[in-house]
């Protein structure tokens, strides 16, 4: 090394060690690298297309509330447990600060093992099933009800709902997809409907499918022979809309049908396959709040890059998945740093006040969970899924029963 | 349980048991005449269900009326990929044939998943909702319609293996290689044309099946597999064995999603194909080797 070059070496590296102390250096010229998985094809590809939105705008609105600088990894899991295990490794191997998704809880418990074995802190933006904050994970972290807390939530909705159409369902038919998260619900739907004694119904089947199934021809001749006034169902998307187009090829009419807290029936999907045939289904569901300043903020950022969509029908998957980037981003501001260690640390004191979901504010409990996250009953009405209860954030009155019902 | 609700699931599964009759029949019509597994034949089903899905978007042509060009442009699909690709691995070991069709088969997906994207697709056309109502009966009028052209395709492909001389002379290539070798038939060109054929059986369960099922490029696989439990379960080869598979695979496992759980329908057809394999290990209606 010459002289000239030892010299510029050695004031560079003053430089640096001055500047240290106050971590601008280090914060300002690394980009936080968020691993984003989630399922972008397969069964649940619809709705992995849809969480991407909120990550797609994550870093333009971030880098404007928070001034950090995030670049998204992207993969696709392709609604696959085993898959989402591997892309978890690689996007550790390619980098990852923090990895968030899946939507899919079977998913994100194997994403979990992985992040855990390999401390890298993973925000889970959707799923359900309560075990995978009961493991005592370090580095896991979940800003969504638990499949209890959504149960809890969407039965004292349909209370509410009863209440306000005035109805007194007697009976009702329970389908659920038989997956991690569709076992989830019925487990809490058994321990907690039988003490929900203000509920006027009582289950007289249950029936359980792939979520994967192509056709359920004999599920829905079973489920319309329980003859029960209303479906009750834990769907995912392309299942509800095989469902529902066989309900009508079978001229099954029920009441309604009300899911108690799973995907499927708000999605746009639903609405773009089936037209009018997708009206009055409901879902009680963790859902955005319209009127918060940051859904404004996001809205419009969703509506630069996505002229032809509404955020109506994403935003429960964007604005879930754009808070867990922005769990990861707040965290990073403060810590000032990717080590793993540190960034889970400070996800851990993670108090957000101004968000765009209904509910608290988001803040960890000791298990890596938010508590406190609300829920809205959804309603299909002119196309749109539509807040009909809590009354304080309805935009419109509920419809139930649905008008093409016909008593058997 | 009621007698109705028994009736109309059997019915479905039939009905639902046809169509993929003639998917199967397309993969034991060329086995049973070149000897070789289509590995590829789901993913070629899934292609037959795009190509229905494009025509009815950008010409409104109805599922079924795609059959003819569809069927058309699988024949002459098959037939060269038979004379330029299949062809040279006939007289090779079954593990290079094998991986040669699986080689296909991921080139398919890939191609598809390249040109249509991820997410599924399906036909909507009038009657797709729609049921008749025979007594307490509900017969869905897409499946019944896919069923019948199940029916006519395959007897169809019956008449011609029965009534011509091209389809004689293909059934003579089945019956004995060297024989038909030694009377001066064209093998190679017999067993492209049989590869057309199986195509057009694939390409009039595609468009049927589009009506059924939304179509995604992943779909493939689970076909190809479906496809080959019912030609052993038929018997592998045997043109009646394959319809009579798809009923049975059909019917059992509508059946077992009915009297047992839904979710463990697929259960049923592999345990009926281990049935199958240890007690009439050449299939219902094949011959034994």
């Amino acid at each position: 090394m010459k002289r000239r070059q030892f010299n510029q070496a050695l004031a560079g590296a003053g430089a640096l060690a001055a500047l240290h102390p106050f971590g601008i250096v280090r914060a300002q010229a690394q980009k936080l690298k968020v691993g984003v998985i989630l399922p972008r094809s397969g069964y649940l590809g619809f709705i992995g297309q849809s969480c991407q939105k909120g990550a797609d705008l994550a870093p333009g609105v971030i880098k404007e509330m928070l001034g950090v600088d995030i670049e998204l990894m992207n993969a696709d899991f392709e609604s696959n447990v085993d898959t989402a295990r591997t892309r978890a490794e690689r996007l550790i191997q390619e980098g990852a600060n923090v990895l968030v998704g899946p939507f899919d809880s079977g998913a994100a418990a194997a994403i979990a093992q992985v992040a855990e074995q390999r401390g890298v802190p993973f925000v889970i933006n959707i799923a359900a099933a309560p075990q995978i904050t009961e493991q005592g994970y370090k580095y896991v972290f979940r800003n969504f009800q638990t499949a209890i807390d959504i149960v809890r939530n969407g039965l004292d909705l349909i209370g509410e709902l009863f209440q306000a159409t005035n109805t007194v369902p007697r009976t009702a038919v329970y389908m659920h997809v038989n997956d991690t998260f569709g076992q989830a619900m019925t487990k809490g739907i058994g321990a907690m409907l039988p003490r929900r004694t203000q509920l006027p119904f009582k289950i007289v089947d249950t029936i359980s499918y792939d979520p994967a199934a192509k056709d359920l021809t004999v599920e829905v001749s079973k489920a319309k022979a329980a003859n029960a006034d209303f479906l009750l169902l834990v769907c995912r998307l392309n299942d509800a809309i095989i469902l529902r187009r066989e309900m009508v090829k079978q001229r099954w009419n029920p009441m309604g049908i009300i899911s108690p807290g799973s995907p499927g029936m708000y999605e746009e999907q639903y609405f773009k396959t089936l037209g009018k045939l997708s009206e009055y289904a409901v879902s009680n569901v963790p859902w955005y709040n319209p009127n918060s300043r940051l859904t404004k903020v996001v809205e419009k950022a969703f509506l630069k890059q996505n002229p032809k969509d509404k955020l109506d029908f994403h935003g429960l998957n964007a604005g879930f998945t754009f808070e867990a980037i922005l769990i990861a981003a707040d965290a990073y501001k403060r810590a000032r740093s990717t080590d793993p260690k540190v960034l889970a640390e400070a996800i851990r004191q993670t108090n957000i006040t101004e968000k765009m979901t209904l509910g608290g504010p988001i803040k960890f409990n000791e298990k890596g969970q938010v508590e406190g996250i609300g829920s809205a009953c959804v309603q299909n009405l002119n196309l749109l899924p539509t807040v009909v209860l809590p009354a304080n954030a309805a935009k419109a009155k509920p419809v139930f029963p649905a008008p093409y019902y016909k008593k058997a | 349980m009621s007698f109705d609700l028994v009736a109309n699931v059997v019915v479905a599964g039939v009905l639902t048991g046809l169509v993929y009759g003639l998917m199967a029949l397309g993969l034991s019509v060329i086995f049973g005449v070149v000897r070789v597994v289509n590995f590829a034949h789901g993913e070629m089903m899934t292609i037959a269900m795009y190509a229905a899905t494009v025509l009815f978007a950008e010409l409104g042509l109805d599922p079924f009326l795609c059959i003819v060009p569809v069927a058309v442009a699988f024949f002459f699909f098959g037939y060269l990929l038979q004379r330029g690709l299949i062809n040279p691995f006939i007289t090779r070991p079954e593990h290079s044939q094998f991986m040669l069709l699986v080689a296909v088969a991921i080139v398919m997906v890939n191609a598809m998943l390249m040109v249509f994207g991820p997410s599924a697709r399906n036909v909507q056309v009038d009657y797709q909702l729609e049921s008749f109502e025979i007594g307490k009966i509900l017969v869905d009028k897409a499946r019944l319609y896919a069923a019948l052209a199940a029916v006519a395709t395959a007897g169809g492909l019956f008449v011609f293996f029965k009534t011509t001389l091209v389809g004689k002379a293909i059934r003579a290539c089945a019956d004995n290689h060297l024989g038909a070798l030694v009377v001066g038939l064209d093998v190679k060109k017999l067993y492209a044309l049989t590869f057309g054929l199986g195509a057009v059986c694939v390409a009039v369960a595609g468009c049927a099946m589009v009506l059924l099922v939304d179509v995604t490029p992943p779909l493939g696989p689970a076909y190809t597999l479906l496809a080959f439990v019912i030609v052993i379960v038929g018997g592998l080869g045997s043109m009646p064995g394959a319809l009579l598979g798809g009923v049975l695979i059909g019917v059992s496992e509508a059946m077992a999603g009915l009297f047992v759980a839904p979710s463990a329908k697929g259960m049923f057809s592999f345990g009926l194909l281990i049935l199958i394999l240890l007690f009439r290990p050449q299939g219902l209606l094949g011959k034994k080797p």
